[in-house]
């Protein structure tokens, strides 16, 4: 591996203290699923390393009835097994379980997921529409930005360089309300998402829909909502016809681009299906 | 940076070691301490030839940094039987005639003891999902599949 200094923080401000110190080409460790295959495989060379791994601020996944409180360095197989994840937020627990191995679960963190910024990573379409924040704390005091907001490009977020995102919190889902999460693959398992999908819906008392969300991974620079879809499955009932013409709306929004994991049209063809049944199984867990 | 010195409890044993911080948990263990059981395949954590046990649960050690290794419980495959006592699990695998080449069995192995810890009656899927993070590129997965088949409900 390339060379690096390392330093292990003990608390956030710690780690605020050593970014802004050592200044420029500081990296922070959660996981390390991501970021040291960054370095071995694709060239990215910090000059130090700042490990999270002693921080006890950043642990700590907790439900209080108003709302999910996530730390930044919970791990995925946490957040997949947690039975309030489960039943309440659904998709992220969908998203967490499907990341990697066991041991990439047992590793990797959720914090780092949404921190590597990957358009294909599994938490972040969940944390889209579940409405989820990111609260970050830096030398001039914290911040809180809604996810939607926090990526800016492949790779990129609005993190300063000396800020540490310290945890995700998620507002507690209304009754009537269900999630869900699914991704295409080649592999079933250990792969990257050629398309990822997350729906919320909101059902009034008739089984109409008064809310929903809807998020594309993989299909576009950064994981994107689709305002088109979920405006085309608002205000009435969702059955195989309404939850078809918001997929359709969908795959007219989504961007992809054509790589190795798919061409760019067998992308939207899977944002379409995919979109629409994914509507549908959200609204059966609203009803279950 | 220089090099640092830390102490890794690995099967029940302190070792004190003085690397440089860039070195991974697998290759101190391999090239230190000289237990070479875990294998590297890919380096990148697909192919779980390196899978330790750290603190209960298994990882890819060619993704742990060695100074993150430090206080904490660090179990390899030379430490999983007991004496000459082989682990259950061991046992099949010999008597199943799991192994060909043998590069990916200890991870397998460790994989396999932790599915059967996490459930201890899989079914056939199940455990080929609690190893879907272990490659075996002799493609020999039939028989490590009914070796841990055979152990589960022990």
């Amino acid at each position: 591996m390339r060379r690096f200094d390392y330093y292990r923080a003990s608390s956030v401000d710690q780690a605020i203290s050593l970014l802004d110190e050592h200044g420029e080409g500081g990296m922070l460790l959660a996981g390390g699923t991501d970021l040291l295959v960054q370095i071995k495989e694709a060239g990215l060379n910090p000059s130090y390393i700042v490990s999270l791994l002693e921080v006890d601020e950043l642990s700590g996944l907790s439900e209080n009835g108003n709302g999910l409180r996530i730390g930044a360095r919970v791990l995925m197989c946490e957040v997949a097994a947690d039975a309030s994840v489960q039943s309440d937020y659904s998709a992220l627990a969908d998203g967490a379980g499907l990341v990697g191995s066991w041991q990439t679960r047992n590793m990797g963190t959720v914090g780092g997921n949404v921190c590597n910024a990957a358009p294909s990573a599994d938490t972040s379409p969940p944390l889209s529409v579940l409405g989820a924040t990111v609260h970050i704390a830096g030398a001039g005091g914290t911040r809180e930005v809604a996810i939607d907001d926090f990526w800016t490009g492949p790779g990129q977020t609005v993190l300063g360089a000396s800020e540490v995102m310290t945890q995700i919190t998620v507002p507690a889902p209304p009754a009537g309300s269900g999630s869900f999460y699914e991704r295409h693959t080649p592999r079933q398992i250990m792969d990257i998402a050629a398309v990822g999908i997350a729906a919320y819906v909101e059902l009034d008392g008739d089984g109409n829909c008064t809310t929903a969300r809807i998020a594309l991974g993989a299909v576009a620079p950064t994981v994107m909502r689709a305002s088109q879809a979920e405006a085309a499955i608002s205000g009435g009932p969702i059955n195989e016809e309404t939850a078809a013409a918001a997929g359709a709306a969908a795959a007219g929004e989504a961007t992809p681009i054509s790589d190795q994991r798919g061409s760019a049209e067998f992308r939207r063809h899977l944002v379409e299906v995919m979109t629409t049944r994914s509507i549908l199984r959200a609204a059966e867990r609203a009803q279950g | 940076m220089a090099k640092q010195v830390f102490t890794l409890n690995v099967n029940g044993r302190d070792h004190e070691l003085f690397t440089e911080p860039n070195q991974s948990l697998l290759e101190v263990v391999r090239d230190e301490l000289r237990l070479t059981g875990a294998k590297e395949g890919c380096g990148t954590g697909d192919c779980g030839a390196c899978t330790m046990v750290v603190d209960g649960e298994t990882i890819t050690a060619c993704l742990m940094l060695a100074p993150d290794a430090a206080g904490r419980e660090i179990e390899t495959i030379e430490g999983l039987a007991d004496g000459e006592q082989l682990h259950p699990l061991q046992q099949a695998f010999i008597d199943h005639g799991s192994v060909q080449c043998g590069f990916c069995i200890p991870g397998m192995i460790l994989a396999g003891v932790a599915l059967l810890e996490r459930n201890p009656n899989p079914t056939r899927d199940e455990i080929r999902v609690g190893i879907a993070g272990n490659l075996c590129r002799c493609t020999g997965y039939r028989k490590i599949v009914e070796a841990i088949e055979s152990v589960a409900g022990a």
